[in-house]
Parts: C-alpha cells; structure tokens; sequence
C-alpha cells in the first residue's frame, strides 16, 4: 500500500500551463473514474484550484510504474504535450506525500501563505470523490487528516488570521470602529481596479449600503451594477458623505480630491458620528490637515501597506508553529497506515506459513510409512498449533502497543524478509 | 479585631481568589491569541468565581450575624460581586469578551481588599429588613455598574488614541470595536442609573418607614442625584450629539470621579447614615 501524488503548482508551471492542466468539477470526476478503470490507480483523488493540480491515489502494483502512467494520462486528458509536462511536474511517495497534502491544507503551500479558500477546496475535491466512490480507506483516511490539519492551524495559529492586502487591511481596520459592518454603508471614490478590490473585500465583510462615485459615470454605473451599489453624482458631497461610515478614495489626481472644509462640513452635517476614511491614491486624495478632525480616522497607502508588511512578517512567524502540527498528522497517519499494514502481514504471513506446512507434510511424511491416518491428522493439528503460537503473541502486541507499530516504520522490508514475490499482495 | 472563622469560610476566600485569578489569566490569552476557547474558559473560571464569592459574603454575613455589606469591607466585597455579576451580563448581552481582562483585576483587588482586612464587629444596627437590603444591594450594583463603563470609556479611549495616531500595535486588534465600547459604556451606566433610581427611592421609603418622615437632609442625597443628572447628560450626549466618541467617555471618566468621591469623602466625612455604601 502506498500513497503518489503526481501534480504541479504555482511554483512548478507557469499559468499557461496551469490553466491548461486544471480540471473542473466533472473534469476531475472523469479523470478519476478512467484511472481506476485503466487500472492505474485503485484510489483517486483530484485537486484542482487555480494553483495547483493533483492527483492522489493508491496504486495497485509498484508507484514507480503507475508514474509514467499518471504522466501520460495527465498530458492525453488534458492534449498537453508530454514533454511541457515533464518539466512541471512533480511526484511524491507516501511519507512526503503525505507531508504535501497536510501542508497543502494547512495553507503552507499556498501562492498566498495561510489564505483560507485553500482548505474548502481540499474538502469539496475530497467530498465530490468520495460520493463518486473513487476513494478508499487509504484515501479517506488521509483526507480526513488533511481536514483536521488544516482547521487545527487555522485555530491553533496565527498563519491565516491577518489581512495581506492593502483593501483587505483598510476593511479589517474599519471594523475596529464600527464593528461588523451589517448595517453600515461605504462611499467609493474612483472605479478603477483598486476600488474593485476594497469593494468586493467590503461586500465580503458584509457592508450594507454601497455608493459609488467616478468622474466618468458610465464606469461607476457598471461598478455598482456589478457589486449592486448606487451611483453618486462626481463631487455631490453633501449627498454623498452624510450615510457613509467609510469612504474609500483612490483616484489619480494631482490635487486633493478630499480637502479639510469639505470633510469638516460633512463631519458638521453627520453630527460628528464617525468616518473612517481609506485613501488609496498617489499623489493623496485626502487634505493631510484634515486628519485632525474629531472623530474622523484617516489611512493612507503607507499606513496600510505598513499593516500588510508586519502581518506577512506575523504571518512567518507562525510557519514553524504549522509545520509542527503538520508534522504531528505526519506521524499519525503513518502510524495508522503502519499498523493496517502490520496486521495485513501478519495474516499474510499466517496464510503463507499454513500453506508451507501443507507442502512440508505431503513431501517429507510421504516417506514416514509406520504412521497411521490417524497419527498424521494428530501431527497436522499440532504443527497448526505450534504455527499459530508463533503467531498470536506479535499480532496481539501489534494490536496494543502503539509505540511498538511507530517502531516498525518499514513495513515492506518485513514483506520482502518474510515473504516472497508471488506473496507480497 | 479579627473574627472567628471555620476552616469552610477560608477554602471558599481561596476558591474564590483561585477562580478569579484563573479567569484573568484566560482572558489575558484570549485577548494575546484571540482564541475562543481561552475566552469561553474565561468566562467559566468566571462564573465559578461568583458563585465561590457568593458563599463567602454569606460566610462572612454569618460571621458577622448581620448583612454582610454593614461595614466598608463587607461592601466592597459586595460591590466587587456585583461588578462581576454585570460584566458577565454585558458580556453574554453583547458577545464580547475582550474587556474581560481589564475588569477582572478590579474584581480581584475589591475581593482581596475586602476578605484580607479584618472585619470590624458592629454592634447590631437598625439597619434590616428586605427594603433596606435592596436598597443597599441596588445602590452597590449602580456603583459597579458605573465602575464598569468607566473601565470601558477608559478603553475606548485608548483604542481610539492607538487608531487616531495610526499606532497600530497587537492591542488594536484584539480590543473591542469603538462602537462597541461605546454601546457596552451605555448599557452599563443604563443599568447603574435605573438601579441608582430604583434604590434611592427603596431608601426613602425605608427612611419613611423607620422615621416617619421622607426627608431629613444628608449630603449624600445632594451627590446622588448629582450623579444621577451627570450620567443622564452623559446617556444623551454620547448617543445623539456632536459629543459622541472620545468626549462623552471622558465625561463618563469624571463622572466616576464623582462617585468615587461620593463613596470615600461623602461617605466617611459628610453623611451620617451612608458610612459605607
């Protein structure tokens, strides 16, 4: 029993041929159903986001002869050339593979380190598989852990808890005034990629009430139709700014778009209540004099780009704390996969030692004239007995001690010792 | 003069320190890791705490074969109980359990105070029944009440000072949002001023009762409803007005000022019939 992984990711392939070998949802459930039917592998599993495709399965026989198999199947399914495959590829066995997966999961492994998307997708490939019933024990088991890993860093560790963009920080920050953001309402100014991004962050923390504001209308229209916001007027402040708790800014101008007397009328005209303003521009789209305000909290592009630097920085931090709860999973799941191994060999060996006593008795007794029927059933019934002493007490102690079964870590070399070729499976 | 105890009274001191204690640290991890379970242990340790120091008051009221609040100590421990009692109530009510960690040494040092001093032996007083009882159990819960939003109008204006100046630090963001510190701050003093309100007037009536008339003057009167009035201003001006945000909690921070004098000066100097609470 052994586990491969063959695939390639963000840092193996370049996207036009990521996008080339990725699979969709009935993609993947294809490609699983032909490679058990080819007899590549017994136990399928496809992961596939926009960085990674994998493929993890159980072979039948040797994984070193599934491998050119899984190459070749991967470039006809997908008409790759095999050759543009070859060189992005990469392949890992049992422990290593099994150190991927759980690093996978846990976020380690991401373009992103620690995004959170990553574990939701290793759950829907390992659902939609195991509905599909192109996973086994092996399999099953190992996604299982895969999960736990990856809801145990995201828990026990800081790897995915901090916003690593700039509209990510500025959003995370808003809600250190206002809380949750249901119920309250955001100003955009300027339609341009920026803005896209804090308002689909703003939208994700569950901002109530959108307006949008651009010099060109038509790109603003499209905008709030898109994120199902409202149009307001270019420069209508006494509309625009009396709802908003937060106002974001990125527009290319070489004046403030935001000056002190027009931020100062609205904070009269809002009563003072609170205003967190976000200002992604370059050159400034706020007037710096106007930060003094009360009750007005101003953030600009260094302010949030310093967030996002100590967050990477605090991110980094918790890798070791991961790797250490990866490296536990590690362990367990080839201590799990040891002792199923164990107690397979240790039946294995029983049926391998039944059948030699057999041969042993037809050959050497046929020369042993002067026992009776009798005598050689009484004989057989003893050596049976004799062979399963020899074999009860390491099954039973395989079965209690779990130190025992982390001690045996190469199962094979057992196989290899006690039984021969035509034995092994 | 120390008064007797059983071994029973001591093993409930030392739970009730070992709870609190043990829940200021949980809430210490949960405001440095932002762990949930630390906070949910927070808030067990926290709930042993309260009932651990509700059989040491009764304890102590045995000892002492009167209310357990006649005397400064008893009050204390009393008001400390009640801050607990409150926050734990603002902290179910509104789902929040980073302030925890500020309170809870608050508590501690209340209990500590009050269960390490000797307790004074009193002679019996006039001062029983259910009406007098309330009266001195809601005035104490609106001192704790009022205790509380001053912790939070002191936090909100930290944050608020950290978030202004751009210092954003770990703290920032493991404290409570401004908005909900602010809200936190007005449900408490809301809860102080109805119980202020409501024990003041059981007070009168009990006065009634045992003088038959309602109104003999006490300066204590005079800074109550002084109180009163000044969290009042403060309900209004931090919901509605252009005072809302870091002005209106440092009028919360005087008005605690306030009480503090009404609890100590007022108190030990000036009124004759409220000594201690």
């Amino acid at each position: 029993m052994e586990i491969v992984l063959v695939g390639l990711n963000h840092r193996t392939a370049p996207v036009e041929v990521r996008e080339k070998v990725s699979f969709t949802a009935d993609q993947a459930r294809r490609a699983a159903d032909e490679l058990r039917a080819r007899g590549i592998l017994d136990e399928t599993l496809v992961l596939s986001t926009c960085n990674r495709s994998e493929v993890y399965g159980v072979p039948p026989e040797s994984s070193r002869d599934c491998l050119s198999g899984l190459a070749s199947f991967l470039s006809e399914f997908h008409s790759v050339g095999p050759d543009l495959l070859t060189s992005s590829l990469y392949h890992h066995y049992d422990r290593n593979a099994v150190r991927h997966l759980f690093r996978v999961s846990a976020g380690l492994d991401s373009m992103l380190l620690g995004e959170a998307e990553i574990l939701g997708q290793v759950r829907e490939a390992y659902r939609s598989a195991h509905e599909q019933g192109a996973t086994g024990p092996v399999l099953n088991r190992l996604f299982q852990g895969a999960l736990e890993v990856g809801k145990r860093v995201r828990t026990e560790t800081e790897l995915g808890s901090r916003p690593m963009s700039v509209a990510a920080a500025g959003v995370k920050l808003a809600e250190r005034i206002f809380g949750k953001l249901n119920g309250h309402s955001a100003l955009v100014l300027g339609a341009g990629a920026v803005s896209e991004q804090v308002i689909s962050s703003l939208r994700d923390r569950g901002i109530t009430d959108l307006l949008v504001m651009n010099r060109s209308r038509d790109r603003a229209e499209e905008l709030a139709q898109k994120f199902n916001g409202n149009v307001v007027e270019w420069a209508s402040w006494d509309a625009g700014l009396l709802k908003p708790d937060v106002v974001v800014s990125s527009v290319s101008a070489d004046e403030p778009v935001l000056p002190r007397r027009v931020l100062e009328s609205a904070m009269n005209a809002r009563g003072n209540r609170a205003l967190f303003l976000m200002d992604l521009g370059m050159p400034r789209n706020i007037e710096a004099a106007a930060s003094d305000l009360y009750n007005l909290y101003v953030y600009n592009l260094d302010d949030l780009s310093g967030i996002v630097q100590q967050n990477r920085q605090a991110r980094e931090a918790e890798i070791p704390r991961a790797e250490v709860i990866v490296e536990e999973h590690v362990g367990k799941f080839l201590s799990w996969q040891a002792s199923v191994e164990l107690v397979g060999l240790v039946s294995a060996l029983r049926a391998r030692l039944r059948e030699e006593r057999t041969t042993f008795l037809r050959t050497r007794l046929s020369s042993v004239t002067h026992l009776s029927p009798g005598d050689r059933e009484q004989m057989e019934v003893l050596m049976d007995e004799l062979l399963e002493k020899l074999l009860v007490e390491p099954a039973e102690r395989l079965r209690g001690e779990r130190e025992l079964r982390r001690k045996i870590q190469n199962v094979e070399a057992l196989r290899d010792l006690f039984l021969s070729d035509r034995d092994k499976r | 003069m120390r008064r007797e105890q059983g071994p029973m009274p001591h093993i409930f001191l030392y739970l009730t320190v070992l709870a609190y204690a043990l829940s200021f640290g949980s809430y210490i991890r949960f405001l440095r890791t932002g762990r949930e379970i630390a906070g949910g242990f927070g808030t067990l340790f926290l709930v042993l705490g309260l009932i651990a120091h509700y059989v040491a008051l009764l304890e102590r009221s045995r000892g002492l074969h009167t209310v357990p609040y006649h005397d400064l100590y008893g009050s204390m421990s009393l008001f400390g109980w009640l801050l607990a009692l409150t926050y734990l109530g603002l902290e179910f009510y509104h789902r929040q359990r980073s302030v925890g960690a500020f309170v809870l040494p608050f508590i501690l040092v209340f209990f500590l105070a009050a269960h390490l001093a000797p307790a004074d032996r009193l002679s019996p007083t006039i001062a029983h029944g259910p009406v007098f009882a309330f009266h001195v159990t809601l005035s104490i819960l609106a001192y704790a009440a009022f205790a509380l939003s001053f912790v939070l109008s002191l936090i909100f204006l930290i944050q608020n000072r950290l978030l202004r100046n751009r210092q954003l630090s770990e703290v920032v963001w493991r404290l409570p949002a401004l908005e909900l510190l602010e809200r936190m701050s007005r449900s408490s003093v809301l809860v102080g001023l109805i119980s202020i309100a409501v024990g003041t007037i059981l007070g009168f009536i009990w006065v009634d009762r045992l003088t038959g008339q309602y109104w003999y003057y006490d300066p204590k009167y005079v800074i109550t409803l002084v109180v009163l009035l000044l969290y009042a201003v403060y309900l209004q001006l931090s919901r509605t007005t252009t005072w809302r945000g870091a002005r209106a909690s440092r009028l919360c921070i005087f008005n605690f000022v306030i009480v503090v004098l009404s609890f100590t000066v007022v108190n030990l100097y000036l009124s004759h019939s409220h000594r201690y609470f």
